[in-house]
This record gives structure tokens, sequence and C-alpha cells, in this order.
């Protein structure tokens, strides 16, 4: 095996073979690929665009309008024709000819047809590929009701937060999954480090002296603060030598997530969301 | 006399690429380190004891290296070899020689540019005077370890379907064992045997089942089975005795959208036995059916010659990422025990009769998104864990975290990761001792600025050598208590090792684009 063309030929037959799906009642037909997967990926959008009604118009019967595959048709996603196709140097010769061998039948597609299917198809395989371009569907399912009884009662919320005060108009500001994601994890949310948010050390000397403020790094050998006049001081650690003690403000988020159900969560949000 | 002379320079100058043997390999780690590692076992214990509890505050730097490539960044994640005075190590799209007395780089292999994740590399493996090396493109390399020459090259796998080829080859006999990863394309995952001579492949081995295939119906369908991905991204371990090759698999596709492969999905997130010269596989044990969190089960299957109510047992330890600690009968794959390493797992209604976690449903991603411990990066990851049998403890870096999954595609049939998840805050990260007879944690040092999970080595000098930050930390392997600490310019990226020369021991770290080396100065 010097060479890898019988490899990779065994794998292309083997791909092709593998893609024979099932028959797929109840396929949503979803299309894949994300505004951010199509500009991601340098598909022209507007080629997208057409080659997607096309594709589901001319190709959907057989391969899905998702080219996920159907029983009559192989997943187009997973094909190695279509991976390897640089600007439809392999997919265009099918589309002008069909495969009648295989029982693809030449579809009716002018040149210009064909290009938008093949940056269609494309935009496809990259979304697939590239999770961080995958969109959020409905994160608002929850009763905004029970989120608010949670808020007071037994998330305890309203002991540090208020809904006419830190969280007025939050729903407004935020779309609803970044909201989710920052309630739940305040420290995700850009600039979380702020003076709110920030652990809080004192470090203690053996004389007895001590240093208070933002901690800036800790590890088991060395301490470091920013003081309140914006000084920063940093300290060796040995043991319990100095004297370190820490706060966190976020240490009650840290707490709950021990405690949450999935349903407070969305709860909470569908109650935040309604904070406009 | 002059013959004398030549016989004393070659003792006293390394011999690159001096043949490594079969027995080599098999015999308990020593002064060397031939593979991923260290030996077979993958337990990371050497014998060596020059330094030790009670010469490690004299512990110094010896050398540092910093090793550079003809066109992008170095980070070395490949735990190095050491064969003869000569180090072996990588990093995605480089392979160096380096003498290990000093760190002077002896020959540096620079793979041409090209398009393969360049996410991490994980080494080579050696045997006789040749190394065996991925590239991101999936290819599988053969260099001459004398010059860094080419010998052969074969591609795995096509590198359009966009696998990570990131895995150290293990050498068992004249099988070149080579794994793969990468699981955003459905890709099938596959372990398989090359002939070190020459490349040609001996036998593939697919984690998941064809056709008529026992497993089979543990998927809806054959589409399914063969897009069911569980890559073979970490090296394995081998009990020579009983001729078994232990992997673990990993995660089954789409990663966490569930809906489209109902079912156990065997045989990913597996541990599994292998005869490495029919490449059948002779038992499994699944630690995590249908996951739907990318919780794969590649963790060093390590193995332990130890003893259970008395009798001495054939034993496998793994540390899983989805939080439990699992100890099974190598010689069968029977199961043992299983118990959380970590306290904030939820995701788990309980064990069955095998000693599996059986998935909550209600934990599976959802639209609206669900809290799960651990988050995606799991209870643990790929740094190594470590077994010493003076203690009876495995040790293991760990973090208890949450995220938030979501289902991102709901489709029946959804592709690729079908979701996103978001990481949503943690209970820290720790340095854990599992007593591996019952699975309690003995003791546990929780880092206090946090850090992820860590490499570990154990050595017979009553010490446990782990990282943090940027500092590389020497334990009381017995109590957890801290008895040296070094601090570097990086944070270590790699597996430590250590190895003796000329009567030295030396402690080795890779961290970012250097070597580090440790020695103790006055070892009487």
């Amino acid at each position: 095996m010097s060479t890898n063309k019988p490899v990779a030929l065994l794998v292309a037959v083997a791909v092709y073979a593998l893609a024979q799906p099932p028959a797929r009642p109840g396929e949503k037909g979803r299309i894949v690929a994300s505004r951010t997967a199509i500009e991601d990926s340098k598909e022209d959008p507007a080629a997208v665009d057409r080659g997607g009604k096309l594709f589901a118009a001319q190709c959907g019967r057989c391969h899905g309008n998702s080219a996920k595959g159907l029983e009559s048709g192989p997943n187009l996603i997973y094909s190695l024709l279509v991976l390897r196709d640089e600007k439809g140097a392999l997919i265009a010769p099918v589309l002008r000819s069909g495969r009648p061998d295989q029982g693809m039948p030449k579809p009716d597609l002018t040149e210009t047809q064909i290009s938008d299917i093949v940056a269609w198809l494309h935009a496809q395989t990259y979304a697939a590929d590239h999770r961080t371009t995958y969109e959020w569907l409905d994160v608002v399912t929850g009763d905004p009701k029970k989120g608010e009884a949670y808020f007071n009662t037994t998330g305890k919320c309203a002991g540090c937060h208020s809904v006419t005060g830190d969280l007025a108009g939050v729903g407004k500001k935020l779309d609803p999954f970044t909201l989710q994601t920052r309630w739940v994890n305040p420290a995700s949310a850009p600039g979380a480090l702020s003076e709110r948010a920030a652990v809080r050390v004192t470090v203690t000397l053996p004389s007895g002296q001590t240093f208070s403020g933002r901690l800036e790094r800790i590890s088991d050998f060395d301490v470091a603060l920013r003081d309140p006049s914006g000084e920063y001081r940093s300290f060796s650690r040995d043991g319990a030598v100095p004297k370190v003690e820490t706060s966190d403000p976020l240490k009650a988020h840290k707490e709950l997530l021990r405690e949450y159900k999935d349903a407070d969560i969305h709860n909470v949000t569908a109650y935040l969301v309604t904070l406009k | 006399m002059k013959l004398l002379l030549t016989c004393l320079a070659l003792l006293a100058s390394p011999v690159p690429g001096q043949t490594l043997t079969r027995a080599d390999l098999i015999k308990a780690l020593g002064s060397s380190w031939p593979t991923y590692n260290g030996d077979y076992s993958g337990r990371r214990f050497s014998a060596l004891d020059q330094i030790n509890g009670s010469n490690v505050h004299t512990l110094s730097l010896a050398w540092v290296t910093r090793f550079t490539a003809d066109y992008g960044g170095v980070q070395i994640k490949s735990t190095p070899l050491v064969v003869n005075g000569i180090l072996y190590f990588t990093s995605p799209n480089s392979v160096w020689a380096a003498d290990a007395r000093t760190g002077r780089q002896i020959w540096h292999y620079q793979y041409p540019r090209n398009t393969g994740s360049t996410i991490g590399n994980r080494g080579v493996g050696m045997y006789g005077d040749w190394l065996f090396f991925e590239s991101p493109d999936s290819q599988l390399i053969s260099l001459d370890a004398k010059t860094g020459k080419e010998r052969w090259k074969v591609q795995i796998a096509d590198p359009k379907l966009d696998y990570t080829s990131t895995v150290a080859p293990v050498i068992v006999g004249n099988h070149v064992l080579v794994g793969i990863g990468g699981d955003h394309l459905d890709n099938p995952g596959f372990l398989e045997s090359n002939d070190p001579e020459t490349g040609a492949l001996q036998w593939k081995w697919f984690t998941t089942p064809r056709k008529g295939e026992p497993g089979i119906e543990t998927w809806p369908s054959e589409q399914a089975a063969a897009h069911g991905t569980g890559q073979t991204w970490i090296p394995g371990t081998y009990d020579p005795e009983l001729n078994l090759y232990y992997i673990g698999t990993g995660n089954p596709n789409p990663v966490l959208a569930g809906q489209g492969r109902k079912g156990d999905n065997l045989y990913t997130c597996s541990i599994v036995a292998l005869n490495p010269d029919t490449g059948k596989m002779v038992w499994y044990y699944q630690v995590n059916p249908h996951d739907t969190h990318d919780w794969d089960a590649v963790q060093t299957p390590l193995l332990i010659d130890g003893e259970i109510d008395g009798r001495p047992r054939k034993l496998l330890a793994q540390a899983s990422r989805n939080g439990y600690f699992f100890v099974l009968d190598r010689t069968n794959g029977s199961h043992i025990l299983t118990r959380p390493y970590i306290d904030t797992v939820n995701w788990s209604k309980g064990l069955n009769a095998k000693g599996q976690p059986v998935p909550d449903p209600a934990k599976e991603p959802t639209t609206d998104g669900v809290l799960v411990s651990p988050a995606e990066g799991g209870g643990t990851n790929w740094p190594a864990p470590s077994f010493s049998p003076d203690t009876g403890m495995f040790y293991v870096g760990t973090t208890s975290g949450y995220a938030l999954y979501y289902i991102t595609d709901d489709d029946d049939y959804p592709v690729g990761w079908g979701g996103r998840d978001i990481a949503v805050g943690s209970d820290g990260s720790s340095l854990i001792a599992i007593d591996y007879k019952t699975g309690k944690v003995v003791w546990r040092h929780e880092w206090p600025g946090g850090g992820g999970p860590s490499h570990i080595l154990t050595t017979a000098g009553k010490l446990l050598f782990t990282h943090n930050q940027n500092y590389l930390i020497a334990f009381d392997p017995a109590n957890g208590k801290i008895l040296w600490h070094a601090g570097l310019t990086a944070a270590p990226t790699a597996g430590l090792i250590t190895y003796l020369l000329d009567g030295k021991q030396y402690l080795l770290v890779a961290a970012g684009d250097s070597l580090y080396t440790f020695t103790v100065n006055s070892p009487k």
C-alpha cells in the first residue's frame, strides 16, 4: 500500500454505499446552514439561497430537501464527491448529465442554476462540519409565572437582584439565548469580571498586616490582588502562610447549579424575557 | 587501546536510533521511555527512585530548550519517547530528535503545509530504528530515527472527511496500531494495524458494527451505525500475556443530537479488548450507553495487577470522561466496580446490573437547554492518569463543570454535532487519588485557581509529579502533600516523563514550545 489511490477509491465506494439511507418519514428537511455558516463558507449568499430552492425543487424528492438523503437518493452531506469538489469541477458533470446507470435522471438545469446548487451544497457541508455556526432554536419554552415565583421564592434571586433595578429591561437588551446563558452563569458575560462580579481577597501576613482587593490570580504558590487604590500586590504562599481568604459574589449562582431543575431554568428565562 | 577508546567513546556518546526491540517494549518502565505511556500498562509509574521524597527539595533545572518549526507556532502535546539517550517528540507537522542529556536538537522533520487540524499531536511510536507519526491530513509516516528521513507514508483516511489525526501510534509485535480522531462529520471510527516495514494495512477494525455484525441491533439503521463515529484518539494499553490490546472508543455521532441513533450505539464509548494479530474484538464493556454529551471513553484503560477480595486479579481501570471510575477484569471484561469520582454528576438514573450508568433521558440535550455535569470536556479528558503500585492508588486530574446542552438540529436525522453546549460554571478542578479496590477518593487536592485536568507521573521514589497553571509540582502520592514546585514560562502541555542517563535521573516536562528537565544536585 505504497500509494493511497486504492484506499481512497475504496473509501469513496464505501462512503457512497453507506450513504444509502432507509426511508425517512417525518424529516423536517431543516436547512442546516445558518447565515454565519454561509458567510464563513465564502459562498455567495444569493447563490446559496437560489441553490437551496432549486435543490428542493429538482433534487429534494430523492435526496431530501436538506440533502441528507432519502430512500431513493444518498446523503450528499457525507458524499466524498461533494466534499472533494472545488467550484463544481466534480458536481457539475453529475448535474449536467445525471447518473442514469445509478437511477439518477438528467436534471433540467442551466449552468447558472448548476453553480447555484453547487454553492448551496458547499454551504451545507461546511455548516454540518462547523458546529460553532449552528443556530439555537427556541429557548423560551417555560412558564413566566412559575419563573417569577421561583425568582422570588426558591431561587432567592430577589435577595440580590431587582426586576426594576439591575434587571430592568433585560429582556429587551439580550436575546433569549444570551439571557439564559448569562443569568445561569453571569461570569460568561463579556466584561464579567467587572467590579461587581470580581472575587475579593484578603491576605493577612504573619505580622497581622492585611491587604484586600480584587483577586488577580491565585495558585498554591502565589496570590495577587489589586487594592482599591489600583495598586497590584503579589505574595508567595507556603501552605497556610500568609492567610488567604476569598469571597466570591457569584457564590450563590455557583451553588444553585447543584439545585436547579431544568424547568426552573426555562421558567426563569421565560420570566426574564418579559422584562422589556 | 585505540579500540578500547573507541568503545568508550561509543559508550559515552548517544548512538542515535539504536534498535528498540520487542523485549524493550515489554519490560517494566525503567531508564528509558519507549512508548506513549512509558510501558504498555498505561500506569506511568517509573521504577526510578534517584529523585525521591528525601531529596526532591533539591530538584533543579538541568536544561531547557525551545524548539521552532519552519512555519507556525509550536505546541508540544506529545509525550516524548526516550530511547538510548535520544528524545523523540512532536507537534502537528513536526517531529524532533534531541539529545536527552542536553536538549540539543539532532534533527527536525518538517511535514509540508496542509489543511488538517493542528489541535495537537500526541507523539511518535517507535520500533527498531523507525518512528511512526500521524500527519494532520491523515497520513501515517515512518521516519528513520537516526536521520529523520521519511521511509514511507500511507493515507489512513481521506482528509476531506475532516478527521483529526493526532494519535501516537503504539507498536505491538509487528503491528503499528493507529487510531484516529475527529467527530465533525459523522465519519466512521476505526483502529487499524499497519506493517512497520512497508506501511501496508494488516487489519482495520471499525468501532461500530456493519450489516449482520453483532451490535448492529443497538442502532436504528446500518447507515446510523456506519456514520456513528466512535473515534480512537488516545493510545491504548497492552497485556503481553493475554495478547490483548485495550482501547477506549469515542462518542457516537451525531454528537449531541441522539434522536437519529436511538439505542446503546455499540461500540462507542466503550473499553474494548482486541487481538492485535487479527484485529478481532475479544470483549467489550460500554461505559456510556447512548452518549449525547461528547463524553468519549478514550481515557487510558490502565492495567493494574491487583487484588480484589484477597484474590490476585488482572484488572483494568479507567476514570472515564463521563465522571465515573470503572474497574474491570481485563481477561474477559467482566465488571468489578463503578463509582463517580466527582460529586456533581447528574445525568444518570443509577447503575444497571452490569454496573453501567443508565442515562437519564431528561438530561439529553433539548432545544431549550438542559443543565448537566460534567460539562462537555468531561470529569477528566486526555491528560494522562497514573497508578502507583506502592500506594495502590489511581491518580487523575478532574473538573466538576456544568454546561447547558442544546439541540440545534431537531430533524429526525441530524448531522454533525446537531447541537451546542455552553459551559456555565464549575465546582473546581482537582488532583484526586482513588483506591482501585473501592473506587473511593482517598485524597483530593483542589487547585485554588482552577485549571483543568493535569498530566500525572508517579515513581518508585514515592513521588507524584503533576502541574497546575505554570507550575510543575511534586506531591507525596500517599497523602497529597505538596513537596516541591518550580515555575515555568508556560503551562505544561503534555505527559511528564522520567529517564536515567549516565547514572542521573531526569524529570522532563513539555510546556508550549519548550522542554524542561530537572535533576537532583546531590543524589546520594
